[in-house]
């Protein structure tokens, strides 16, 4: 696989960054302690690099209904400014990948415009199944991932240091931003002001917001969001720390938890499939099918949370099991750093899926007791 | 670049042996090994009384990434663990040449060891 760095690369070096290769990008894993930099999220805020992540642009008369066929949800029915999360499945309902779709305002007349947000090591996958898709309908796919940056500040100081960039007389359209909503908000930096598309959306469980931006204006915002937090206020995080926190709010990940081989039923996102929605879209007729055989309720495996009873954690493809017999496998698995026990998601056979559920993860031969919890494991204090 | 203490011997698997009187010897993990593990969370020690032989598994490092197989550098018997880093499993990152130690043994032969010297320019650390 290619070799792709973000433009804030230098950024991480400079900061004294470990590199790891996520979905062919060379991405900071961490730059001091991953601990660290999860409870700077968790109490104060945390910088991330999320420029692997891939944008595609979707505009045009039919830019709705493509989307409604392309994707599982119900994409013609969000508001201009919303965001909401989604999957694009193939015609047997496995997963292709989970994404977040942004409804832009257009300023053409008669013209729909979304914002389409794949994963890093999928982003190439999802623009083309979409050009794929977009066959028949009036709209034009952009692939802008190549261009395009994206800066998450997740955290409960997230919002006031963002403001400090911000004229104060436009401070409200930060401060009425809502979960899961955008806006175009002017920004102060590198000498000048720029319109940058703010989200408030993350990946962490915390409140925090991710920031579009051109590549040649990335490391100039990176060091501006940075200057702008007092000492102690932003710490830079890697993806170790993006993984744990990820994982205490019970998110999935692609290639973990998601995959072509699961469906949106078992990983516990039938509600995200709009079944009942008007027309055709890829994967309709297995979801449907997939849906009424009781995948992820009555039948198969299930995705659930682990917490362990003792000090060892489960890692990924560690069985599951229930008298010593396999019951399941385990996804993704770690001690939480903030609950302070193990914690692991897990498909498990529906029969032991209820909580409160006794199973034991097989960690290398040894059993360790475990129990099927409600998800998220972590939840903020709002 | 992680650390290399000049004065100890080192494994291949990263351990390293530090020489007590007669034939007792410290044994830990070295910075490039906790440099690579990130912040260890559990470990695994043989118990006091346990025969541990040179180039086999005796216990485990798990970190929040993962979890790594403790291999011993000696054979003997152990007489002594670090309880220290069994309830406090950061000191490992935070000290593993001092506080870090993990066990002792009364050292009967010992596996192939490495010098500081050749262990720092295999490994890429920094002997000073």
């Amino acid at each position: 696989m290619t070799e792709n760095y973000t433009a804030l690369y230098e950024e991480h070096k400079k900061l004294g960054a470990s590199f790891t290769d996520f979905g062919g990008w060379q991405m900071p894993l961490k730059y001091s302690s991953e601990l660290a930099e999860h409870h700077a999220v968790r109490k104060t805020s945390g910088l991330f690099d999320l420029s692997h992540m891939g944008e595609a642009w979707v505009t045009g008369p039919e830019a709705a209904a493509f989307l409604d066929y392309a994707l599982v949800g119900k994409i013609s029915a969000m508001a201009v400014g919303k965001a909401k999360y989604s999957l694009i499945c193939q015609e047997d309902g496995g997963i292709i990948d989970d994404l977040i779709t942004y409804r832009r305002p257009s300023h053409q007349e008669g013209t729909d415009k979304f914002l389409v947000v794949p994963n890093a090591g999928n982003a190439k996958v999802v623009a083309s199944a979409l050009l794929e898709r977009a066959a028949g309908f009036d709209v034009v796919v952009e692939d802008a991932s190549a261009e395009t940056s994206l800066i998450a500040v997740q955290g409960p100081l997230a919002e006031a240091i963002l403001l400090r960039l911000v004229p104060a007389e436009q401070h409200a359209l930060v401060t009425d931003l809502k979960y899961y909503a955008a806006v175009e908000v002017p920004f102060t930096f590198d000498g000048g002001t720029q319109d940058l598309l703010l989200a408030r959306t993350g990946y962490t469980g915390e409140d925090g917001f991710e920031i579009f931006v051109a590549n040649d204006s990335a490391a100039a915002l990176w060091q501006a969001i940075a200057n702008a937090a007092e000492e102690g206020e932003l710490t830079p995080a890697g993806l170790a720390a993006r993984d744990s926190l990820r994982l205490e709010a019970g998110m999935p990940l692609y290639g973990n938890e998601l995959s072509r081989q699961g469906n949106p039923f078992a990983a516990g996102l039938g509600p995200v499939v709009a079944l009942s929605k008007e027309g055709d879209f890829v994967g309709k007729e297995a979801l449907a099918a997939l849906k009424a055989g009781g995948a992820g309720s009555t039948s198969g495996r299930k995705l659930v949370g682990l917490k362990g009873l003792g000090r060892r954690a489960g890692r990924g493809h560690y069985p599951v099991l229930k008298d010593g017999a396999v019951v399941g496998e385990v996804t993704s698995g770690q001690p939480s750093p903030t609950l302070g026990y193990p914690v692991a998601l897990a498909y498990v056979d529906v029969e032991h899926s209820e909580l409160g559920t006794a199973l034991d993860i097989d960690l290398r031969g040894k059993s360790e007791p475990f129990e099927v919890v409600a998800l998220p494991f972590y939840k903020r204090q709002r | 670049m992680p650390k290399v203490a000049p004065e100890l011997q080192y494994s291949d698997e990263h351990e390293w042996v530090s020489r007590g009187d007669g034939n007792s010897v410290s044994v830990g993990i070295s910075e490039v090994a906790t440099d690579a593990l990130g912040d260890i969370v559990y470990v695994d020690l043989p118990e006091v009384g346990s025969t541990v032989t040179a180039g086999e598994t005796c216990g485990e490092v798990e970190s929040t990434k993962s979890v790594s197989d403790l291999y011993s550098p000696v054979t003997g018997e152990v007489t002594e663990i670090n309880d220290a880093v069994v309830s406090d499993p950061a000191l490992i990152n935070n000290d593993p040449y001092g506080a870090g130690w993990l066990f002792k043994v009364t050292a009967e032969s010992e596996g192939p060891l490495l010098s500081a010297e050749e262990y720092a320019s295999k490994n890429g650390g920094d002997l000073s």
